[in-house]
């Protein structure tokens, strides 16, 4: 399991009798002499084996503790989410309680004790899918332009602008979001969608808030941009500098070197990034709480009231009314935490595979 | 062979040729606007934010903000004090258990595991680790330590941060450490010192800026998170520093406020943006100029 470092068995495990024994007297040469001191030095202080064994082992232990987390966290979830499996199961994830009096679908009614996942999963979803449309284009656009044709003075401020964006807090951006760009929307560009695309029915102007799916996928769109075009960027720069003298050696533009020469080499590393950005916005709480509307609904709308799967836990954990409530929440939690778990592994495979021989670096 | 003055096959552009070479040249400035546009596209929210924050912020930043306990609803005045000081201390508490841990998961990457099954799953784990929700941390450490202790306490809220922080300073410990040349490993086995003591006092020594770096960028991630901390730390009107009672946090009292319908909530909730952007801008701007001196001074 553990690795043993070939250089340091040769200088620990093997004590005195090498050392001048084939020399002949040792105390006549003064070299010796002094090695011998150094050495006498060394062992007076005793035996480090067992220091470096205890050493490793807690080196090990720490390591492991990553494991040991993300299955205390699994098995935390999975057990408090017992009740609302027990009573609901699979049936959580697809059904809706049908309210008799108005034969309408009744989705998270704490109440009478009705919890339905799929107003969330649709919100978390949709936002998602919403902010990458916005995101990946723009994010692509940037790592080509900072990889491929920014003069060299403006890339690092550039490039450091962009990570900039990554170190905001989310809570911030939702402040923004909340007192900036909300009002936008409502006052400019909902009137302009529900006027131009109003037909389509996937805009509609029953809200009149400017909260909701679209102001979520917006600010998804602005936070999820720095991780995707910084990791595609990463993996632009793993492409070989010789791709591109080949392309445009042949005589391509520099459009045409990018595309055939950089993208089409990047592409995997590419999806991981897009998939990486993906995990990053389906787990995202606190900016989408702030803008998503937090009604548990389902509309086709891109500009009503809706909730996600992470906004809804903010929301009501801390004032659930039944421990069926509580529970319902943490199995939301579960789905959530085995979704972005499968979703961020698929990632860094991909990622891997396209910038395994390139040096490490920190983002 | 000599061809004399007569050409073999004459190349002639025709008209085709013209036009494909122009539709050519459109496209690629068509690309090139368009990747400059998108720069400017993404360069325009994070200027738009910034600019709102130092505008908003500062015209309400006042003495009062950092000496002051919120005031009860209704009254001006009143600050962040305990706000703070409650982030400084759940910090604190995270980074204690958070950097320790992560960098000898590092120390173990590098210098123990390399290349071995178990390495390659631990570096996975963790990166997998690191795009987990951390609202679903705040569950978990919810139902982990919450729940069993019956209450709120700044130190669920510090165990959430350590935890979230740990991935981060494991890796980039690796990679810090993964670039410390093997003769300075050598040099100090070949004199007889302890493995132990080479991989303390002479790798990680020689990769602490590094190593320093990446345990301030995620100090600075978890600064602002706030979505585990409404379970555990959950907030607090009064100065505590009782690390098993509930505390007040920053980027919690920021968000309370903003959904609040107050306009002088609302006017201390930028203020207290302003004040965590410009601690965790501080904190990246460091490590970005320390990262960019070079970042194993002592190794070259």
């Amino acid at each position: 399991m553990i690795a043993n470092v070939p250089e340091i068995r040769i200088s620990q495990a093997q004590p005195q009798p090498e050392l001048g024994s084939p020399e002949g007297p040792r105390p006549a040469d003064p070299a010796l002499a002094e090695v011998s001191a150094v050495r006498s030095f060394l062992l007076s202080r005793g035996n480090s084996a067992i220091a470096d064994r205890g050493f490793q082992w807690l080196m090990v232990l720490c390591a492991l503790s990553i494991f040991g987390i993300v299955v205390l966290i699994a098995v935390e979830l999975v057990l408090r989410s017992q009740l609302a499996w027990s009573k609901f199961g699979f049936g959580f994830f697809f059904s809706a309680f049908i309210d008799p009096a108005t034969r309408l679908p009744m989705y998270w009614d704490p109440v009478n004790g009705h919890f339905s996942a799929l107003p969330f999963l649709y919100g978390t979803l949709v936002s998602s899918f919403l902010a990458l449309l916005m995101a990946v284009p723009l994010a692509i656009g940037v790592a080509v332009f900072l990889t491929e044709m920014c003069p060299r003075v403006l890339r690092g401020p550039l490039a450091f602008l962009t990570e900039l964006l990554a170190a905001i807090p989310s809570v911030i951006y939702g402040l923004w979001a909340v007192f900036v760009l909300v009002p936008l929307l409502r006052e400019h560009v909902n009137p302009l969608l529900i006027r131009l695309l109003g037909w389509t029915s996937l805009f509609n102007d029953d809200n009149p808030t400017g909260l909701g799916f679209l102001a979520a996928g917006v600010i998804l769109a602005i936070m999820i941009l720095p991780i995707i075009s910084s990791l595609t960027r990463e993996v632009m720069t793993a492409v070989p500098h010789s791709q591109r003298e080949a392309v445009l050696a042949l005589g391509a533009t520099r459009w045409e070197m990018i595309r055939m020469g950089v993208l089409r080499n990047a592409r995997i590393g590419i999806v991981g990034a897009v998939i990486l950005g993906l995990g990053r916005a389906l787990g995202e709480t606190m900016a989408v709480t702030m803008v998503i509307g937090n009604s548990p609904e389902i509309h086709r709308s891109m500009l009503a009231n809706g909730s996600s799967m992470a906004s809804v836990i903010a929301n009501e954990f801390a004032e659930a009314s039944s421990d069926l409530h509580t529970s319902a929440l943490m199995e939301l939690g579960l789905a959530l935490f085995v979704v972005t778990i499968i979703v961020n592994a698929l990632a860094r495979v991909l990622v891997w595979a396209v910038t395994r021989g390139a040096p490490a670096q920190v983002h | 062979m000599r061809y004399g003055d007569q050409r073999v096959g004459e190349y002639k552009l025709t008209t085709e040729h013209k036009m494909r070479a122009r539709i050519r040249a459109l496209t690629d400035g068509a690309a090139t606007g368009l990747a400059v546009l998108s720069t400017l596209l993404v360069v325009a929210p994070l200027v738009a934010i910034f600019v709102y924050l130092v505008y908003k912020g500062a015209s309400s930043l006042s003495w009062a903000f950092f000496t002051k306990n919120p005031a009860p609803v209704g009254e001006a005045g009143g600050g962040m004090a305990n706000a703070i000081l409650g982030s400084g201390i759940l910090l604190g508490v995270g980074s204690l258990i958070g950097v320790p841990v992560g960098i000898s998961g590092g120390i173990f990457l590098a210098e123990f595991g390399r290349g071995t099954k178990l390495a390659n799953a631990v570096r996975f784990t963790a990166d997998v680790l690191n795009g987990v929700p951390s609202i679903v941390m705040g569950i978990a450490v919810y139902s982990l330590i919450v729940v069993p202790q019956r209450h709120f306490s700044a130190f669920s809220g510090g165990v959430a941060l350590g935890i979230m922080m740990i991935p981060t300073v494991c890796r980039t410990t690796e990679e810090m450490l993964l670039m410390v040349p093997h003769a300075v490993r050598e040099a100090a086995l070949a004199l007889g010192v302890p493995n132990w003591r080479s991989v303390l006092s002479i790798t990680v020594k020689t990769a602490s800026p590094g190593i320093i770096t990446g345990a301030m960028l995620a100090f600075a991630r978890v600064a602002g998170e706030t979505a585990p901390l409404i379970f555990t730390a959950f907030g607090s009107p009064n100065w505590s520093v009782a690390l098993n009672e509930p505390i007040a946090a920053l980027p919690l009292q920021i968000y309370v406020y903003a959904i609040s319908p107050y306009d002088e909530w609302h006017r201390l909730a930028w203020a207290g943006a302003l004040v965590l952007i410009v601690l965790i801008v501080l904190a990246v701007s460091l490590v970005r100029y320390v990262t960019s001196r070079g970042v194993l001074k002592g190794a070259s």
